[in-house]
């Protein structure tokens, strides 16, 4: 009762007035921001924290959080409408968004998404609400064989991701892998694989210009080539009916995937140093895994639109926890509001919601206020989204590659990086032109960074043993789900090439 | 199809022993008291992927893979056509950044691509090609405050003014 009181309190708190303008401002900033390819949360957090000082620290908090919300739903925009994830939060939106853009079901894709999102970010709330100081405990407890074991399961997942050629699923993601290494050597601080000794690699490869390149460059040249420049996303309408239907299938198509990426999102964005990114595509793995039709995802199924978009909002508000009970912040943006409420004189950790017991639940009933405001917004603009997919494909494809470069120029702020989107653009091309599954690369370099330091230190730990994967009460059964589903696909094909060996036999 | 297939799988095979080759400036293997060296992550992965693209090449020796079946060109008239136009222009888009700025480049590539590949009438393509840079101008620079490459000095005088409505 204690709590549904501080609860009501901090919701009352965030619909005062200047904190509902704060919320809807900083909402719609949010999603603008978070639609915009090489823009993120963290980009709007931090170009607005200085402005955030002309107000009290509980209100500036609320705005930051409502930008961070509105980010978290815009990532899906341009992933749905344009195929660019704006964000590593929305690549696996993308997988079945961007087909459900192709064809012309822009709308259902982005209902779903904001939908999703809504439910994702509620149950969310109400874990963070009712179970904060528990599962903070929980996190601490997970050290680096516990942080790898789950990374393996989320590289596991990806390997149902690639279809049935294993070589070519298992070669792209340890390409993505190994381009995540390239820069300097996070424990020695020595450089390492500078390829071709050009000192633009010294600051390694950023997973956007990869991401920018396959989904940007490589996957709009890849659609002008097979559709002969004929493509077909301007039947996308819009109205009333045409949303209400599309709630409908949303909801009966994409339950299961926002179920699993509420709960599974909220867990992994909790870890700290995991952050939304593994959530949601872990989620989109899971969500597939245990689909009636799994073959149907990556062509434009509602649930791979759902699971990714409710995990990476269920993960955003996860990572506030580990912030506010013990000061260690789950992801970029978290480490910059962290860095906030210390200027404005707040110390985060376990104190925190006894000596400012105010701020804290100010701040989550505003994450309960900016989510209905968030689903509000984001449902009202997307006629707006939409529109933009009804230009003819010769504006909207020039705009994509325009919105490529410019937007992989405003993430690094590298001429260097410039050239490589358009070789991994072209490289893109031509390899998924053989079938090499590209999404597994760009997943694998967005984690491996978390991965091999996680792995090393295990490691060191053990002096070299890795049972210590398979010994720790909490590492071991992840570690041993994670195998069983790298090596599921390789049973399920040497089992299917064998009954084909028996038939033709036969 | 076929021939491509296996002149892929070739490349991605030296790439990986490039890779392999250029991990080994850092220890590969495991250093008592300090675990793994800084080239061992690297190294073994691009040693899975040297094995993957020899997994791969047997299967197109097998013929298992769709494209170790197809006798289809790899590109025909209109995907070459379609790469020099539309890849071409991509490249020459990024190579003008540095000379007539980020904006002149978005400016140039537009108009190419509005009134030259997609035919549409001059009204539509210059309003395109003049409204588009200047709005990302403002949203880049004064909203955002990243700061875009400005090419060569003779853009200054433009960005001057431009600077100043913002400041």
């Amino acid at each position: 009762m204690e709590i549904l009181s501080l609860l009501g309190q901090g919701v009352l708190l965030s619909l005062q007035p200047l904190n509902l303008l704060l919320i809807l401002i900083g909402v719609t900033l949010g999603l603008f921001i978070g639609a915009m390819p090489g823009l993120g949360s963290v980009n709007g957090v931090a170009i607005l924290l200085p402005i955030t000082f002309l107000v009290p620290p509980g209100s500036a908090i609320i705005f930051l959080a409502a930008i961070y919300y509105g980010a978290m739903y815009g990532g899906a925009i341009s992933s749905i409408t344009l195929g660019i994830p704006g964000a590593s939060t929305a690549v696996a939106t993308t997988f079945d968004g961007r087909p459900l853009a192709l064809q012309g079901k822009a709308s259902l894709a982005l209902v779903t998404a904001a939908l999703a999102s809504f439910v994702g970010g509620t149950v969310a709330n109400v874990l963070f609400t009712l179970f904060a100081p528990v599962l903070a405990a929980v996190a601490l407890s997970f050290g680096p064989p516990e942080i790898f074991a789950l990374m393996l399961l989320a590289f596991a997942t990806f390997v149902g991701l690639g279809g049935d050629d294993i070589p070519k699923t298992i070669l792209s993601i340890c390409l993505g892998l190994v381009l995540g290494s390239v820069g300097f050597d996070q424990i020695s601080g020595a450089p390492r694989l500078v390829l071709f000794d050009i000192s633009g690699f010294l600051h390694g490869i950023n997973f956007l210009v990869l991401a920018i390149g396959v989904y940007g460059i490589g996957e709009m040249l890849w659609t002008i080539e097979q559709t002969r420049g004929e493509v077909t996303t301007t039947t996308a309408r819009i109205s009333v009916r045409g949303m209400l239907s599309d709630t409908r299938e949303s909801v009966k198509r994409g339950w299961k995937g926002t179920a699993i990426g509420s709960f599974l999102g909220f867990f992994v964005g909790v870890l700290p140093a995991a952050g939304a990114t593994p959530g949601s595509l872990m989620s989109y793995g899971v969500a597939k895994m245990v689909a009636r039709r799994p073959e149907e995802f990556g062509k434009g199924h509602p649930g791979g639109v759902a699971a990714p978009e409710a995990a990476n909002n269920s993960a955003s508000t996860g990572a506030m926890l580990p912030m506010l009970t013990l000061g260690i912040p789950g992801s970029p943006t978290t480490a910059i509001l962290l860095g906030g409420m210390v200027i404005w004189g707040l110390v985060p950790g376990p104190r925190l919601f006894v000596d400012e017991s105010e701020f804290v639940w100010g701040l989550i009933g505003s994450f309960y206020v900016s989510n209905v405001v968030a689903v509000a917004v984001n449902l009202a603009f997307i006629p707006l989204f939409i529109w933009m997919l009804r230009m003819p494909f010769t504006i909207l494809a020039p705009m994509i590659f325009v919105l490529s470069i410019v937007g992989g120029y405003a993430a690094t702020r590298d001429m260097h990086d410039m050239w490589l989107i358009v070789i991994f653009g072209f490289a893109a091309f031509f390899l998924r032109k053989f079938d090499y599954p590209l999404a597994p690369a760009v997943l694998a370099i967005v984690l491996g960074p978390i991965a091999e330091p996680t792995l090393r230190q295990s490691l060191l730990l053990s002096s070299g043993d890795p049972s210590i994967f398979f010994t720790r009460p909490i590492a071991g059964p992840i570690t041993i789900a994670a195998l069983v589903l790298i090596f599921l696909p390789a049973i399920k094909l040497l089992r299917r090439g064998r009954g084909k060996t028996m038939a033709d036999e036969g | 199809m076929r021939t491509g297939e296996i002149v892929t799988a070739g490349v991605l095979a030296l790439l990986s022993i490039y890779l392999m080759w250029k991990a080994t400036e850092l220890p590969v293997g495991y250093i008592s008291r300090e675990g793994p060296g800084g080239g061992a992550w690297p190294f073994w992965l691009s040693a899975i992927m040297l094995i993957c693209c020899a997994m791969i090449g047997l299967n197109w020796w097998r013929g298992t893979s769709p494209p170790s079946r197809s006798e289809e060109p790899v590109l025909d008239s209109y995907g070459w056509r379609m790469l020099l136009f539309v890849g071409g222009a991509i490249i020459v888009f990024v190579g003008l950044v540095n000379v007539i700025s980020m904006y002149g480049a978005v400016a140039v590539f537009l108009l190419y691509y509005t009134r030259f590949l997609g035919r549409h009438g001059w009204p539509l393509s210059l309003t395109l090609t003049i409204v588009t840079p200047i709005a990302f101008f403002f949203f880049f620079e004064g909203a955002m405050q990243i700061t875009m490459p400005k090419g060569l000095p003779f853009t200054d005088p433009i960005f001057n003014v431009l600077y100043e409505i913002i400041y």
